[in-house]
């Protein structure tokens, strides 16, 4: 389980609908442990890409490794069983209407595992307050909840088999400021808990300013470059001066750095991978 | 891992005092070792040491399992030590403790509702549908008012969209399954009429059946199902995306631009399905009556004039505008009610159908009192 194969290895991937190119001979690698972030305009391909991770859709060609099989050869039953190896959260949440929230997050643990009734609810409930909702919560159906409820519900929904790795489609767009903070420290939080690899899509500048240990940009088909955000901000490409030169992404990257000088002061970076 | 064949999750008890725990000790894994756990008591061993050197996997059901056990045999009176657990499962394990330690207040899950409870509360709802429904007619109606009022306020694009789509489209339906009830009709009183000698009676039979009864209900039975529906799961799925809420901010009226065409166009369109059936269903009567009873054409067609009063005729069509408001009504308020995902929309629209055809129906056996109480 230590070795160092990365967990995720795309190489060579080229996606087109129609005459749009969207990938063209993209490579990427995501290593064990880490929180990774896909980030690049609206239309650079980083849904495209995600849902190709997790078996949604296939690509023209190239090879896509997720937890070093080659996702491309599965047969049913071992994408089935592919599938219970990740989390996904989606950014509408995708919870299932129908059911209480508490039901939707048991409901992988009743489809695949012949544990208890009771001991799936126990189980749901644990993963409910460790997303940091209330115990009430559970009863209720997904349309009652607030935005960052949902988020917070489908984030454990997407831990309810313990995954290896979580994908995350954009966990704090539109939040209010205070629970994004709350979803970054509850990332952080589940990365050390279970040695989880992460894979975020977000737009979020705190997000991978604070919490993403590497950050991918994605334009023009291709990766353009890899690096934490620090490393990012030195580089010259225009695709990812875009990210830093806006007053946002100054503005972040300001904020970043006085808290960067603080943290040497204290002799401890909160950026850094473990 | 999970890809791999695993190994289920076992325990053995090398001594008495020792437990040896081994395998995976996951969701999947743990199968029957929970019975095993839970028949070991702490009365009867005072010490136990729990090894864990052996566990390959653990997963939060795993280390849920295990702790729970280990806090049972604690407050049985045993001293318990668990020991030689991976440290990469140290974490999770702790986490999964502190959490049974102190388990937050869960809410008592609600007591299901005794018989007579749920009898009331369906009883309330239906009620409050029904008022629901009443308001929503008075409301509709006013918008009328205020649009015949002010006809440059009505929206005839919309009328003249729905005319097209429930009327014009609905053609072919209506007309097939019209045809095919005459032929019915008349193929079942072939029979018996021909034992009394009395063929030409069936021009009465069909034409009486087919016009006052038949094509009225039949068509609007066609369009509660294909219109009617139609009009709950638009409406339902525009209240679910926001698009109502949105409209009321932009400033239309969403019962201006949603409700009313329909029921304007429904009004104008049922009659005239119904007249289309009244044709094709006759047609139907008039080939079986010829093929079976050897009513020809030119014989069928005087009969049928000598049979049929007019009144006949416009008692079947005069229906159709009642039903019109019915099926509208029913469609496009069940729409509204819709709250919610999008499963409620599946609801409403199959609501919708049931409740416009059990009220067509209904609507039409208080027609069939009142025609026969004023001997029409």
């Amino acid at each position: 389980m230590q070795d160092d194969t990365p967990v995720i290895e795309i190489s060579k991937v080229s996606t087109r609908y129609g005459e749009h190119v969207v990938h063209e001979e993209l490579d990427l690698e995501v290593r064990r442990g880490e929180i990774f972030a896909l980030i690049g305009g609206s239309g650079s391909g980083k849904s495209t890409l995600l849902r190709q991770m997790i078996l949604l859709q296939r690509p023209d060609s190239g090879t896509i490794r997720v937890l070093g099989v080659d996702i491309d050869k599965l047969g049913d039953d071992e994408a089935l069983a592919m599938r219970q190896r990740w989390g996904v959260m989606f950014q509408h949440g995708g919870l299932f209407g129908s059911l209480t929230v508490k039901e939707n997050v048991g409901l992988p643990l009743r489809e695949h595992t012949d544990l208890g009734d009771r001991l799936i609810d126990e189980i749901a409930d644990w993963k409910l307050a460790m997303t940091g909702l209330a115990p009430e919560v559970g009863a209720q159906y997904p349309t009652e909840l607030s935005g960052g409820m949902l988020k917070r519900a489908s984030l454990a929904r997407a831990l309810s088999l313990d995954p290896e790795l979580l994908f995350l489609d954009e966990p704090t767009a539109g939040l209010d400021p205070e629970s994004a903070g709350e979803v970054d420290e509850l990332i952080r939080k589940l990365s050390d808990l279970f040695g989880l690899t992460i894979v975020m899509i977000t737009h979020d500048l705190d997000l991978l300013w604070q919490v993403a240990h590497r950050v991918a940009v994605l334009a023009d088909g291709k990766v353009q470059g890899v690096g934490s955000m620090l490393e990012l901000s030195t580089m010259e490409s225009p695709a990812i001066r875009k990210f830093f030169d806006g007053p946002r992404g100054r503005a972040a990257q300001e904020q970043q750095q006085a808290a960067g000088q603080d943290n040497e002061r204290t002799g401890r970076s909160s950026s850094k991978p473990k | 891992m999970n890809t791999l064949p695993i190994t289920a999750a076992a325990m053995t008890q090398p001594t008495h005092q020792t437990l040896a725990l081994s395998g995976a000790w996951t969701g999947r894994g743990l199968g029957a070792v929970g019975q095993q756990l839970d028949a070991l008591s702490g009365a009867e061993q005072s010490q136990l040491v729990v090894d864990g050197a052996a566990i390959e996997t653990l997963d939060t059901a795993g280390a849920w399992v295990l702790q729970k056990f280990l806090a049972r045999l604690r407050t049985e009176g045993a001293t318990v030590q668990m020991r030689d657990l991976r440290p990469e499962f140290a974490n999770l394990f702790e986490a999964v403790g502190r959490h049974l330690a102190n388990p937050p207040d869960t809410a008592a899950p609600p007591a299901p509702p005794s018989r007579l409870e749920a009898v009331g509360r369906s009883a309330e709802t239906s009620v409050e549908q029904g008022i629901a429904m009443v308001g929503f007619v008075g409301e509709y109606t006013v918008a009328l008012a205020g649009s015949l009022a002010h006809p440059a306020r009505i929206r005839w694009r919309p009328v003249l969209y729905n005319i097209r789509s429930a009327g014009f489209d609905a053609l072919p339906i209506v007309g097939l399954l019209s045809f095919l009830l005459g032929i019915v009709v008349a193929y079942q009183g072939a029979d018996q009429l021909r034992q009394y000698g009395a063929n030409i009676f069936v021009a009465d039979l069909v034409g009486l059946s087919m016009l006052r009864e038949f094509a009225p209900l039949m068509t609007a039975i066609i369009i509660a199902g294909r219109s009617g529906s139609a009009y709950a799961a638009q409406i339902g799925t525009m209240a679910v995306t926001e698009e109502i809420d949105a409209m009321r901010t932009i400033g239309i009226a969403p019962l201006e631009l949603l409700v009313l065409p329909k029921i304007i166009a429904l009004i104008v369109v049922l009659p005239l399905l119904t007249v289309f059936a009244d044709v094709l269903g006759v047609f139907g009567g008039m080939i079986m009556a010829r093929a079976q009873l050897g009513v020809g054409f030119s014989e069928f067609s005087e009969r049928f004039v000598k049979a049929v009063s007019v009144t006949a005729y416009l008692i079947g069509v005069c229906k159709a505008p009642v039903f019109a408001v019915i099926i509208a009504t029913v469609g496009c308020f069940q729409g509204f009610r819709t709250k919610g995902g999008p499963d409620s929309v599946g609801r409403q629209t199959t609501l919708s159908v049931v409740q416009s055809t059990f009220l067509v129906i209904v609507a039409d056996a208080l027609f069939s009192v009142a025609f026969s109480a004023l001997d029409l």
